[in-house]
């Protein structure tokens, strides 16, 4: 957004003027037509490069979905180690804990999902935007490249019973995908995207404890993105009641 | 700064119509754009949106690209050199109209 700052420093310049109005040939509104004009540059430049609606609720929707499957995974995998430690290992209950395990982590991206959708929904409606033009579709290709490379990488890592960085994975190819988004839509998703990255190397270093990790990033930190770009962005402001 | 001498120079006639002025706005901050992408951006119709796209073709602005997706034909739009000029030119006017104020 070369213009972006350009466009500001104008508008305020212009509406500090506006009243001396002087004429500006062939234009009957003077100095108000080249407000307008103005205005109008700085609006579609910016909607026609970003996608503006992404709600702060969202993250914290999906941020509740991640801390509660979360739980349930912890008491999946306490079942687990208890019955491991009473009658040893069974083929049959490590299967069956994988299937678990899979089935919460598919309810929670399913929940997260149709969740962070309805929030982004409801705000693009609200401003009068479309949910699906040309900065959605480029936002959702440029943090899918990284996604799916990561997600293939996941499951080939599983493929070989390789389990220890399947969170510090997920942690990095997440953040790395917020990253390359956040080019088109509000930059401050990048800061996210740099905390992810950082707690998924952190946690190459303690591989035993990727739950509380995974729990930490996609529960926490959405939840905390969540509330700040909400409050910063979405909020309205208090009605005073006075007498 | 001294009154304005001419405060219409260096503000272009093609920037005159608010589509026009719409479509260089889109084409800056956008490497290519389609026209059906164009259209749902500046809320247009297609023979307007058309007639426009063919007078800032006409005056060297914006290249068009004739391309295909599938059957379907995929037209898509980027700024030239000179349209990229032509509107910085044009913002440049716009900024000393208002500094011409003082």
């Amino acid at each position: 957004m070369k213009y972006k700052n350009l466009m500001i420093t104008l508008y305020y310049k212009v509406l500090f003027m506006s009243r001396q109005n002087p004429v500006r040939p062939g234009h009957p509104g003077g100095q108000l037509e080249t407000l307008q004009e103005i205005s109008d540059i700085k609006r579609i430049m910016e909607r026609s490069s970003r996608f503006i609606s992404l709600s702060g609720l969202s993250g914290i929707a999906a941020g509740l979905c991640a801390l509660t499957g979360a739980y349930f995974a912890n008491n999946i995998l306490t079942d687990y180690y208890f019955e491991y430690n009473h009658s040893g290992y069974t083929d049959q209950n490590f299967e069956s804990l994988k299937f678990k395990l899979l089935m919460v982590a598919g309810i929670v991206l399913a929940a997260a999902l149709i969740l962070s959708f309805i929030f982004t929904w409801r705000r693009a409606k609200q401003n009068h935007l479309p949910i699906w033009d040309l900065t959605a579709r480029k936002l959702m290709w440029n943090i899918l490249i990284p996604l799916i490379s990561g997600g293939l990488f996941i499951l080939a890592m599983l493929q070989y019973s390789e389990w220890r960085f399947v969170a510090p994975a997920c942690l990095i190819f997440y953040g790395l995908a917020l990253v390359n988004g956040s080019k088109y839509t509000l930059t401050d998703i990048r800061y996210l995207g740099y905390m992810e990255i950082t707690l998924g190397l952190v946690n190459t270093q303690f591989t035993g404890h990727g739950l509380y990790f995974w729990a930490a990033g996609f529960g926490i930190l959405h939840i905390i993105y969540g509330v700040l770009m909400w409050w910063k962005y979405e909020r309205q402001p208090v009605k005073v009641n006075s007498h | 700064m001294t009154y304005m001498k001419n405060p219409i120079n260096g503000l272009n006639k093609v920037f005159d119509n608010r589509i026009r002025l719409g479509v260089m706005s889109v084409l800056m901050v956008n490497e290519e754009i389609s026209f059906n992408d164009l259209k749902q951006m500046l809320e247009v119709t297609d023979g307007n949106l058309a007639t426009h796209l063919v007078n800032l073709e006409d005056n060297g602005y914006i290249k068009v690209h004739k391309g295909f997706i599938g059957r379907k034909t995929n037209t898509t739009y980027a700024v030239t050199k000179a349209g990229e000029k032509a509107f910085s030119d044009h913002i440049a006017a716009l900024e000393n109209m208002i500094k011409g104020v003082k």
